[in-house]
């Protein structure tokens, strides 16, 4: 593939939270290794899926290349530009291209405002639209996620939790962006409802040549919607491939073990499975585990694994692995 | 079919709400026999978790009330006790595991306070017994170094060990029937798995029967035998697991069923979604209350709440008037 067809180029990114103690002389007596020096390209068009258990850093991830983290290290560069250097009007500008849908669809929408201030506000922001034609666009784009425009004069209170997330989307869609970060957006919905959402999300993405990073833990979610998928865990990436040989042939150990504790929504499929049950939790990101930050779980590690950090090396073409035993 | 532990009849609990009477769990009957391993899957305000609240008489009254229906456990009548002959039931003969297991255990009483409790009310034990067999209890459910663990507080666990105290303190007293509500929405897929076969194993050596209550239907696939769908605080379908998800006849589960993507599906189809959103019901329903959902829906459905009839064979009982595989009437 071509390298102008990259959108966006993680390279070494780290974001280190720090830990303070002390009330008025504060004092930094630790930090949280929440993001631990990842690289992934996003290529136009596709969806990267970015998988992990609560508190990988996935979501870290999705905020700091979107600069609402500025990232401890590192660069995150959008169509050759390094946001990471970008300051005031410069970031903004660029913040144009790219947008967020968050997951929790009753904290992401600001009660005191009506729906249309809601979606319309990123337009006046931006200076795109006069205050009628923010009128018009909002009606436009509250069809196009599904909406009836008359609701552009209702309060989020109104709508429930699927129609919140549509209205999520239609202000991420307000700037006509090319990327957008889809933090979990289906994971707070009801079964029958996420399939809506995931169906609009595609629907969109085919209309407008949208590029998603979605970020999920449901792998199987991820399987549907992504053409490739990159698995963290504990602020590192383990493995990035495309979706079917990721599924086929997952090669690290977290990745076959993360796969085998999916139900199937298959009594007879279940019966035939072979599983790893994973032993232990994940451990803390303040103090990780030296070397392969997965060897305290893992069912194959070896005496190398705490010594030296595997690399994140390409297998196979198109196939990146961070684990000294995958062959 | 020998007689069932439990035998629930026309169940009907109901909240008083400042905009009207919500009528949460509608004629729910079923039934579970000795050591069987029950799924009842719905979706948020289906009334799933309000049935099983019910049963051991939880529900808060008021707003909530069981208006009508019996539940026959042992000989007795579960709705008609007195609340010192249910208080002996729960937490000794049906006892529950809940969601999220910090707000289920008391913040500031050690582990083992909260385990040796229901030992000493329910068997009489004394406190050096109580601490010993609770000891115990937290080594069946796996947590390491059970004895030293005893005085630490919740917070001191994460959110996997907290749900394993959880079950140690649910099956101290050996229970007859676990009541499972959603205890692994709140865990990560990796410990998931770990509760789900620790319950496993469990119900193996025990033998206690089990209902499962999930809106996953991935969960239910690998661990229940029998599922029962609810929808809109009613029991819309009931089937052996295999029967259910190999020819699901309500349309309402075959939009679920469908709405699913999975994990070891090659390839790419388009998700089936159900349009609209779940009722809520403020008037108990004449009509199907999934009929302004469904693309099946025929005159009737607008009319009449159709019962649960069995269809074909093998105890596959649904509530629709529609035959889903022809889409006409059923006969």
């Amino acid at each position: 593939m071509s390298e102008d067809n990259v959108i966006l180029r993680v390279d070494h990114l780290v974001k280190y939270f720090p830990i303070k103690r002390g009330i008025i002389i504060q004092k930094q007596i630790g930090a949280v290794h929440a993001v631990d020096d990842i690289s992934f390209d996003v290529k136009r068009g596709e969806t990267l899926g970015l998988v992990g258990e609560s508190g990988c850093g996935k979501s870290t991830t999705g905020r700091t290349i979107l600069q609402l983290y500025r990232p401890t290290s590192g660069s995150v560069i959008y169509d050759g530009v390094d946001l990471v250097k970008l300051k005031g009007e410069d970031l903004r500008h660029m913040r144009r291209k790219m947008q967020m849908i968050f997951q929790d669809p009753y904290a992401s929408l600001n009660p005191r405002m009506t729906v249309g201030e809601i979606v319309g506000e990123p337009l006046i922001i931006h200076k795109i639209a006069s205050q009628k034609e923010v009128e018009e666009h909002v009606s436009n784009l509250l069809e196009l996620v599904g909406l009836n425009p008359s609701f552009a004069a209702r309060y989020p209170h109104e709508f429930s939790g699927g129609q919140r997330q549509r209205i999520g989307v239609a202000r991420a869609l307000a700037l006509q962006p090319a990327l957008i970060v889809c933090d979990e957006p289906i994971s707070a919905l009801d079964v029958s409802i996420q399939a809506q959402v995931v169906n609009l999300l595609e629907d969109l993405q085919k209309q407008f040549n949208l590029t998603y990073l979605f970020i999920a833990h449901d792998l199987s979610m991820v399987r549907h919607i992504s053409k490739r998928v990159a698995v963290m865990y504990l602020g590192v990436l383990v493995e990035m491939t495309s979706r079917d040989n990721l599924y086929a042939n997952p090669m690290h150990p977290y990745t076959q073990a993360l796969l085998s504790a999916v139900p199937i929504p298959d009594p007879v499929a279940d019966e035939k499975r072979q599983r790893t049950i994973l032993v232990g939790d994940v451990p803390t990101p303040v103090n990780p585990p030296s070397g392969c930050r997965f060897r305290t779980r893992c069912p194959i590690a070896v005496p190398m694994c705490a010594e030296a950090r595997p690399e994140f090396r390409q297998l196979r073409p198109d196939h990146f692995v961070a684990c000294f035993l995958a062959k | 079919m020998p007689a069932p532990l439990l035998d629930v009849k026309g169940l009907e609990t109901q909240f008083k709400t400042p905009d009207g009477i919500v009528h949460a769990v509608n004629r729910v009957s079923f039934d579970l026999q000795e050591g069987e391993t029950l799924g009842i899957v719905g979706e948020s305000g289906c009334g799933k978790s309000v049935t099983m609240l019910s049963l051991l008489r939880l529900i808060q009254s008021p707003p909530g009330k069981i208006t009508a229906g019996s539940a026959a456990f042992s000989g007795l009548d579960l709705l008609k006790m007195s609340n010192d002959e249910i208080r002996h039931i729960r937490g000794a003969e049906i006892t529950m595991i809940f969601q999220d297991p910090m707000t289920s255990l008391n913040p500031v009483l050690t582990v083992g306070l909260q385990l040796a409790e229901p030992l000493m009310l329910h068997l009489g034990m004394d406190r050096k017994q109580a601490n010993a067999r609770s000891a115990e209890l937290l080594e069946m459910v796996g947590i390491p170094k059970a004895k030293d663990r005893l005085g630490d507080y919740p917070h001191q666990f994460s959110g996997g060990m907290r749900q394993r105290v959880m079950i140690a303190m649910a099956l101290s007293c050996s229970p007859q029937i676990l009541i499972a509500d959603e205890p692994t929405t709140a865990l990560d897929v990796t410990i998931q798995a770990q509760i789900i076969e620790l319950v496993k194993r469990l119900r193996d050596e025990l033998g206690m029967a089990i209902i499962w209550i999930t809106h996953d239907l991935g969960i239910i696939a690998g661990l229940a035998k029998r599922v029962i769908v609810m929808y809109g605080g009613f029991i819309i379908e009931e089937a052996p697991v295999k029967e259910l998800y190999a020819h699901p006849e309500h349309p309402y589960t075959i939009g679920l069923i469908g709405s699913l993507p999975r994990v070891d599906e090659a390839g790419h189809h388009r998700l089936v979604s159900i349009d609209g959103q779940p009722p809520i019901l403020f008037e108990r329903p004449e009509q199907c209350p999934f009929a302004p959902r469904c693309k099946y829906a025929i005159d009737r459905c607008w009319k009449e709440n159709p019962a649960l009839a069995m269809v074909g064979y093998d105890h596959h009982r649904v509530a629709c008037w529609v035959d889903t595989k022809t889409g006409s009437a059923r006969g």
